[in-house]
């Protein structure tokens, strides 16, 4: 009885260390909908990622023969009204879309749990960081993102050239100004996190306080983490596109998914495809992350892992 | 009294690092008591309006003094809200004392700060009363045991896993239950593995807050059992705080009754039991049902008139002077005195010869 007792323990970090993972990929493999979300996005970042190489037409060449036109095997989603080939521009479109949207809510979501989480832990930090959460929330947002991009936008086309000059800037801009909610969201949870008696345990058994906040208040905060990480991509998304459709964003030539869909806003009498396909991407992303990221969160959390 | 020069040699016999040596010095260290608190008093603020001022203070624990002898259990009793918790937890640093003193080993630790600090964690640890809120629901029960091992560098890798499982073993559980999360265990279990992290430096005492407080009474005794199993096993010092008089009375050896913040008795166990001289204390135990339903019939109940009075607003004199059934005038114009009635029988009563 005692050897295969020792056996056990013996070998316990190995198998311990695999095991969260195993498990949590078990878990994640039961949850319908975040293997649904999965297939979709990986399908969506696959077209984006590929597609262009296999449906090789310049989204940018004008046919003017060819304006406004239907379904056909030459042009998948039709053409605009400068006769540009919709499915090339939705699949370039949509490269820079995620690319901003994820890198946009990635940045929001460190500024805003590093926020939340120094708020909610740290009592005498919680006033002036709060007050400075509340000073961008009333900050009027479409001007300070004018003036910011009159500012810096020549600079850092001179830097990183055109593109990835106004993608740096457009998301720094939007992660700056979008991390405000998950930052108040997280401070709420930690305030009643750092309340909890094992909390006080860890303390009582002297574990110092970077390692409290990363061992047992971030775990235990990772939920509302998960659902503002979802819908800041959906934002993000939305916020390049009103963005680009103040002309403060990419240039005009440049597609992105939000910028299809308000140039095809103004033709949705004449040809309606040209809003839904962007709308559809659109929605299907952020569809697609929520139910990962529901499917995530459920299987991260030890007690819901065996249902 | 209150600077020992053994305080100093206390110290520097355990040093910075402290711990790793707990050969118990019980001969030479027998006159210092391990622990000893005087004036512990831990006051929460109330603050009121928009410029957050302070307009009173909850009078959690006011002015408390005992000491613990190492090697003995002192019972800390007092119904629900007297402050006992606080007390434990101030004096574990978990929460800064508004005034007073704690010396261990008579070094003063009321203000000890950083490193000297995480090395006394190492030698005094809490079980907590509630084992499902204790515990982190997201880490598996051998990491929630080896963390205090791995954070003070104690152990890692094969030898930390090894440690984990014999503290398993040591408190009753399997070792390979080092891979389970803490839902999946029952109250009884959990407050074992509770047992197990706070052994797990080898401390010399434990703060027991209401271990069983939240327990089926069928586990409590088995609870209470290991907990003096292990009291012999490794030679521990409990402060032992419950509301539970028959559970104290089997553990303890002298026992503290708190009320509205302050101890108003102290006294060895059988002294306090059998010749309890606080109206508070005569009450408390008339309220104790027994097993015996022979004596159970002809108990007496003392039915305390009234509640207890706001720790915010205690009253003048005598603070149980609104609820005792001997109050006189005395008692509610100067506080009594602590003062010793008989050998370790101490009591705060004017009328405790009565």
């Amino acid at each position: 009885m005692a050897e295969p007792a020792t056996a056990v323990v013996a070998d316990a970090p190995l198998r311990e260390h695999r095991a969260l993972w195993t498990d949590v990929w078990l878990a994640f493999r039961k949850h319908t909908g975040a293997l649904v979300g999965v297939s979709v996005f990986a399908l969506i970042v696959v077209a984006v990622l590929f597609g262009p190489h296999l449906h090789a037409v310049d989204p940018q060449y004008l046919d003017l023969g060819a304006r406004n036109q239907g379904v056909s095997f030459a042009h998948p989603m039709g053409t605009d009204n400068l006769g540009r080939d919709m499915f090339a521009q939705m699949l370039a479109g949509g490269r820079v879309s995620l690319a901003v949207g994820f890198t946009a809510m990635l940045l929001a979501l460190v500024l805003g749990t590093f926020v939340g989480v120094l708020a909610g832990y740290f009592n005498r930090l919680d006033g002036p960081l709060m007050r400075l959460t509340d000073l961008f929330l009333a900050l009027p947002l479409l001007p300070l993102l004018l003036v910011i991009i009159m500012l810096f936008r020549d600079t850092l086309r001179a830097a990183f050239g055109p593109e990835s000059g106004i993608f740096l800037l457009i998301v720094f801009v939007i992660g700056v100004t979008s991390w405000m909610q998950t930052a108040r969201i997280v401070r709420g949870e930690v305030l009643a996190v750092r309340e909890r008696e094992f909390v006080t345990a860890a303390r009582s058994v002297g574990v110092r306080e970077r390692r409290i906040i990363t061992r047992h208040v971030l775990p235990n905060v990772l939920s509302p983490i998960m659902v503002s990480a979802t819908l800041g991509i959906a934002n993000a998304i939305i916020t390049e596109s009103a963005l680009s459709f103040l002309g403060l964003g990419f240039p005009p030539d440049f597609p992105t998914w939000g910028r299809l869909l308000f140039d095809g806003a103004n033709f949705i009498e004449i040809t309606p495809a040209r809003v839904i396909w962007p709308g559809l991407a659109i929605s299907l992303t952020v569809l697609s992350v929520n139910y990962i990221g529901d499917g995530l969160r459920d299987a991260l959390d030890p007690r819901l892992r065996g249902r | 009294m209150n600077t020992e020069p053994i305080g100093e040699s206390s110290r520097a016999a355990h040093g910075p690092e402290g711990g790793g040596n707990h050969a118990r010095g019980r001969g030479d260290l027998a006159a210092t008591p391990l622990l000893r608190v005087e004036g512990l008093t831990k006051h929460f603020p109330i603050l009121r309006g928009i410029l957050r001022r302070q307009v009173g203070a909850v009078k959690a624990v006011d002015g408390v003094d005992f000491h613990i002898q190492e090697g003995e259990t002192l019972g800390l009793v007092g119904e629900s809200g007297c402050g006992k918790s606080t007390a434990g937890r101030v004096i574990l640093r978990l929460g800064e004392a508004t005034a007073g003193r704690i010396w261990y080993r008579g070094e003063d630790i009321t203000l000890l700060k950083g490193k000297p600090l995480r090395s006394l964690r190492r030698r005094m640890q809490m079980v907590f009363q509630d084992p499902q809120e204790s515990l982190n629901p997201r880490m598996t029960v051998g990491s929630i045991v080896g963390e205090p091992l791995l954070e003070h560098g104690v152990a890692k890798g094969r030898a930390l896993a090894e440690r984990v499982g014999a503290l398993l073993e040591s408190v009753g559980l399997a070792p390979n239950y080092a891979n389970r999360y803490p839902h999946e265990f029952s109250g009884g279990q959990r407050q074992r593995i509770g047992m197990a992290r706070a052994l797990a430096l080898r401390p010399e005492f434990i703060i027991c807050d209401e271990p069983i407080a939240a327990l089926d009474v069928s586990i409590q005794a088995q609870v209470v059992n290991l907990l003096e199993d292990l009291r012999e096993r490794l030679n521990l010092t409990y402060l032992f705080i419950s509301h539970d008089l028959a559970m104290v009375r089997h553990i303890a050896d002298r026992v503290a009754v708190m009320y509205l913040g302050k101890i108003v008795e102290l006294a060895p166990v059988r002294d306090l039991y059998g010749n309890p001289r606080h109206p508070y204390t005569q009450a408390l135990l008339s309220a104790a049902p027994g097993h015996d339903p022979r004596v159970e019939a002809r108990r007496e109940r003392i039915l305390l008139q009234g509640d207890v009075p706001s720790p915010a607003a205690p009253p003048p004199g005598c603070r149980f002077n609104t609820r005792c059934p001997k109050a006189q005038a005395l008692c509610s114009e100067q506080e009594p005195a602590w003062r010793e009635v008989r050998g370790g029988h101490s009591v705060a009563c004017h009328f405790a010869e009565g």
